[in-house]
């Protein structure tokens, strides 16, 4: 019996909810010992020349061993294209948190006392601390390069596009800058051998590409560097890789001659992690007042911080515009604008809950334009089930969908019909909590990445047990489980008796990593590949030992042995024995799988909503979701990475947002400031089912990381600015925190007036 | 994360606590629940030279009825009041106001005296106090004094309170059978009050509506006239002075005052 779609607790959970996993900060090995600690002095002021810093009071503190400026560090800067950014702050600072100096001492408590005897002179500069400030271009990050512009692309739009259109809505909405929060904050330790290798124990999404990128900042050969991930607390897109600050302790390390351990603070975490979102995008939505849409235009500002870190993401907002429709017409164009505020890179969904933010706003626009239900508006405009494979105007190729059935099973769920008549109610009787409703129906894009492939090994060990190593980097998501009940079936051993191994660079030298939601169908995929040449060596071997041809061999997978079709069940070979047998290496295999092309779960939410009219605050009631993603292997874990997308992606709608001062000082430094949700703002959520499989990957499955946070902001987002149409709102831009709401609703009281 | 160094003593005792502050004088800092005073000296907003420990000292951890109404120990935490039968009975209001503030941790931690004498308008128990005509009982070298609450609160994170004192009780005239309301306006469960508004029979206390918890006079006076609820809840902002945040402007925070003090004295005007 298949043990995949069954519920299986997550072997990794025992050790993370007992003892505790291992973090970074934990490591207790031999190679650490007598390790010094480090602390990065970082820019107190977003932009500013750098006339002075003297180090020698705090070298002369006790315990300090060394403090290093850009001076002391000889490698050329990290290439963040079409400019430099240097390992430490060379000469100018860019924003609140950039890395200045670095102190390494004997005890990590003297590290605070020495950072604040370095005496840093800044000769303040203009700060450029919004998007719009960037594009006036007056004053400029990066002078030589002669624009805070980073990045266009899009072709020019055609001034017809809209002609035939009875309506046209148009706005600017923001999809603000947040804050990844990982529980783990950043953290590595590091030391170079006597075999002249620095080894890396670091917190990160993917070890072989943070091998890559240390590395080359190192200026060495990936040969002589070993990533190792312990566990790992959270990353969200911000951990892929490694940041600056891991080439400079490596550098330090070789420098200094000693191993070196480093934890960031939680509020270094929160300036000087890289964050997520931060774009400005003006939507333009054209169609006939049936509800047919026939033209939408998108048009992105993307905040790249102060350090374009990742070009691809207004990129991937472009190629998901229209979303789950069928338009005929689609036009996108993006920039990329630096400001002195921290670099913004991968959080969860990168680039594409953007892409739907704008155009299930767009939707609610044009149908609160017409006069026509959301939902409505939504069925007219779907692409149809048997359009697939769709190729959509922006170049994106759709594998499969039926976006109609899950918007109405949601609604089904939700018992749409009787929320719309009770929100009637309550306005007909002047209630002042108004109720909302709001829909999003959602696509997206996983494995989307071109970085081709991820790697699986599979070794049957003597007494039969299975290693497995995996490109993959798990890191709370529960794929450790996911990959062993995979391969249990593939086999038939049972899960107890299968490892799954990970992150360390000398075990599983080529990976990609976990990201872009791509684990299960490309680190699964290449698992099932080399289960697959495994089976058919056993097949072989088995045969030569039962004394029959391998064609009438077969793997029985409810008893995990081998045995002779037709023949009584004494002549049978078990794994152990079959591995007893086998020479060195003969089970096992390691395969690379890069067939699979990317996949695109869909679904859709609604989300219920009570604002209290007279305060502005919202309080959301229920979160009804479809989130399709193909067929489920864990349903234990699929529901968890459900249940952490919606109360993250409603977070976005409601609470989170990480704000800069005009001055480029950032205000919500702390987690007593910076509003992350907890599950005192969240309702149980109701989850509904839907399996569509791929075509596209071995195990005809699509990702789940990231699908249910891309879904639920916008269905947060539009349920509250529903809640508040009749008193003419038409817009609130997130997080509809009570002040916006209130500010809202004296601003449509007033255009009432007029 | 590391404070700067400082030298840590502990008392078991009112006495012991005294003797160390009248040592140090203005450089020691009484440690209670700390959870204000920690993240102070970790942000190294506050570095004491000495941190005088006196979470031992449970003589100060009680709370009685007697004559006057009910004596509350400094050192009781704000789990041990939301518990309270003689608070529920007496001051029902305290005793639901300490229940709400931050988070389970904090309230098995956080003291009574701890937030009266750190005095942040943001905080919840200072207004209820102030609400309920509390009065602080404090206790130096020259002997004990006691100071109406609604001398205490001088400024931002200032009070009268002399560095070699501590605050030992607060006392809260009898409130049984008064009726009450709590109102805490905030974005999360676990954050600080934008606004709020504790109500004791016709008493209105405010949270966050200036450098100081505030009674709402107008309000108080409007109602002593005849006025309706509805109408002295109009006038609950009127001399208020409340802080300019991004996310909360001063005249959101008078408009809150406003929708907030009518919630709160409509559930007081039910009696206990």
């Amino acid at each position: 019996m298949s043990i995949a779609g069954t519920r299986v607790v997550r072997v990794e959970d025992q050790k993370l909810i007992t003892t505790g996993g291992t973090y970074v900060e934990d490591l207790r090995g031999d190679a650490l010992t007598g390790a010094v600690h480090a602390m990065f002095v970082r820019s107190p002021i977003a932009h500013a020349r750098i006339t002075s810093i003297d180090t020698s009071e705090a070298l002369a503190a006790p315990g300090v061993i060394a403090v290093y400026t850009a001076a002391d560090i000889d490698l050329p800067p990290a290439p963040v294209d079409p400019v430099t950014q240097s390992w430490l702050a060379d000469g100018v600072v860019r924003y609140v948190g950039e890395a200045v100096a670095l102190v390494l001492a004997e005890q990590r408590y003297q590290l605070a006392d020495a950072a604040e005897l370095i005496d840093i002179d800044y000769d303040p500069l203009e700060p450029v601390s919004s998007i719009d400030a960037a594009l006036a271009d007056e004053t400029l990050l990066f002078p030589e390069h002669g624009s805070n512009v980073m990045q266009v692309n899009g072709k020019e739009f055609d001034e017809k596009t809209f002609d035939d259109c009875e309506v046209v809505v148009t706005r600017t909405i923001v999809n603000q800058r947040v804050a990844p929060v990982p529980l783990e904050v950043r953290g590595a330790a590091c030391t170079w051998g006597d075999d002249g290798r620095l080894m890396v124990w670091l917190s990160t999404q993917n070890a072989q590409i943070a091998r890559t990128v240390v590395a080359a900042g190192l200026g060495v050969g990936e040969e002589s560097v070993r990533i190792v991930t312990p566990d790992v607390g959270g990353g969200f897109g911000a951990k892929v890789g490694a940041d600056p600050e891991v080439v400079a302790l490596g550098w330090a390390a070789r420098h200094s001659g000693r191993a070196i351990r480093w934890t960031e603070t939680r509020s270094e975490n929160l300036t000087s992690m890289t964050h997520g979102r931060a774009q400005q995008n003006t939507i333009t939505i054209g169609g006939r007042r049936d509800g047919t849409v026939l033209a939408f235009r998108l048009e992105v500002v993307q905040d790249t911080g102060a350090y374009p870190r990742l070009p691809f993401l207004p990129i991937l907002t472009e190629l998901m515009a229209s979303g789950v429709y069928h338009f005929p017409r689609v036009e996108t164009a993006s920039r990329a604008v630096a400001t002195n505020t921290a670099p913004i890179s991968a959080y969860r969904g990168a680039g594409r809950p953007e892409a739907t933010a704008a155009v299930e706003r767009a939707m609610d626009l044009f149908a609160a334009e017409i006069g026509m239900d959301p939902g409505e508006v939504r069925k007219a405009n779907f692409i149809a089930p048997e359009e697939f494979p769709y190729q959509t105007p922006t170049g994106a190729s759709y594998d499969t969908g039926d976006y109609a059935t899950a918007l109405d099973r949601v609604l089904e769920a939700g018992g749409y019909a009787d929320l719309r008549a009770e929100q009637a109610r309550r306005r007909a009787s002047g209630d002042p909590v108004a109720l909302g409703l709001g829909i999003s129906s959602y696509v997206e894009v996983t494995a989307g990445d071109d970085s081709g492939g991820e790697g699986g090994r599979v070794d049957i060990n003597p007494d039969g047990s299975v290693t497995a190593y995996t490109g993959s980097s798990p890191h709370g998501q529960g794929l450790g489980t996911s990959l062993a009940m995979l391969l249990s079936d593939q086999l038939g051993i049972p899960l107890d008796k299968i490892a799954v191994r990970h992150g360390d660079t000398d075990e599983v030298p080529k990976g990609i990593g976990t990201f872009a939601s791509r684990s299960l169908q490309m680190g699964g995929s290449a698992m099932r590949l080399a289960a697959d040449q495994v089976i058919a060596r056993a097949r072989e071997l088995a045969a030569n030992m039962l004394e029959a041809s391998p064609d009438d061999l077969e793997l029985n997978v409810d008893q995990g042995v081998w045995q002779v079709r037709g023949a009584p069940a004494s002549s049978t070979v078990t794994w152990a024995q079959l591995a007893e047998r086998a020479g060195e290496g003969e089970l096992s295999a390691d395969e690379w799988y890069d067939e699979g092309a990317p996949t695109f779960p869909f679904g859709a939410h609604l989300a219920v909503v009570e604002v209290d009219t007279l305060t502005g605050k919202v309080e959301l009631r229920r979160l009804i979701a479809v989130d399709d993603a193909g067929p489920v292997v864990n349903p234990l874990a699929f529901r968890g990475q459900r249940h952490g997308g919606l109360g993250q992606g409603a977070a976005q709608a409601l609470l989170e947002v990480m704000n800069y001062d005009p001055d480029g000082n950032p205000t919500t430094a702390t987690l007593a400031d910076y509003s992350f949700i907890s599950a005192t703002e969240l309702p149980d959520f109701e989850l509904v089912n839907m399996e569509t499989p791929t075509t596209r990957n071995l195990l005809g499955v699509k990702g789940i990381g990231e699908a249910a946070t891309i879904g639920s902001t916008p269905a947060v987002h539009n349920a509250v600015v529903d809640a508040v149409a009749h008193l003419g709102v038409r817009h609130i831009d997130m997080p509809t925190t009570p002040v916006r709401v209130w500010q809202a609703l004296g601003d449509a009281r007033k255009a009432e007036a007029k | 994360m590391i404070p700067a160094q400082f030298s840590y003593r502990r008392a078991s005792t009112v006495d012991e606590a005294l003797s160390v502050l009248a040592e140090h004088g203005d450089d020691a800092k009484l440690l209670a629940g700390g959870h204000s005073l920690l993240p102070l000296m970790k942000l190294r907003l506050a570095a004491p030279e000495v941190l005088v420990d006196i979470a031992p000292i449970d003589e100060l951890r009680y709370v009685r009825a007697d004559d006057d109404g009910v004596a509350i120990g400094a050192m009781s935490r704000y789990h041990d009041l939301h518990r309270d039968t003689v608070l529920r009975e007496h001051a029902p209001l305290l005793a639901h106001v300490a229940g709400s503030v931050g988070d389970q941790q904090v309230r098995h931690r956080g003291t009574v005296g701890g937030s009266i004498v750190h005095a942040d308008p943001a905080a919840d128990l200072p207004a209820a106090i102030l609400a309920s005509d509390g009065v602080l009982v404090a206790r130096g070298p020259g002997g004990e004094r006691r100071v109406p609450a609604a001398e205490f609160f001088l400024g931002p994170f200032t009070t009268p309170l002399e560095p070699d004192e501590l605050v030992t009780e607060i006392r809260i005239p009898r409130q049984t059978g008064l009726g009450w309301g709590f109102e805490k306006f905030t974005r999360r469960a676990i954050d600080w009050a934008i606004v709020g508004v504790a109500a004791v029979g016709r008493s209105v206390g405010l949270i966050n509506m200036a450098g100081t918890p505030l009674r709402a006079r107008a309000t108080e006076e409007a109602l002593a006239n005849g006025a309706s609820v509805a109408e002295a809840a109009e006038l609950a902002a009127e001399d208020t002075n409340p802080p300019d945040e991004s996310h909360a402007p001063p005249d959101y925070r008078r408009h809150l005052a406003r929708v907030l003090t009518a919630r709160a004295l409509d559930k007081a005007a039910v009696p206990a």
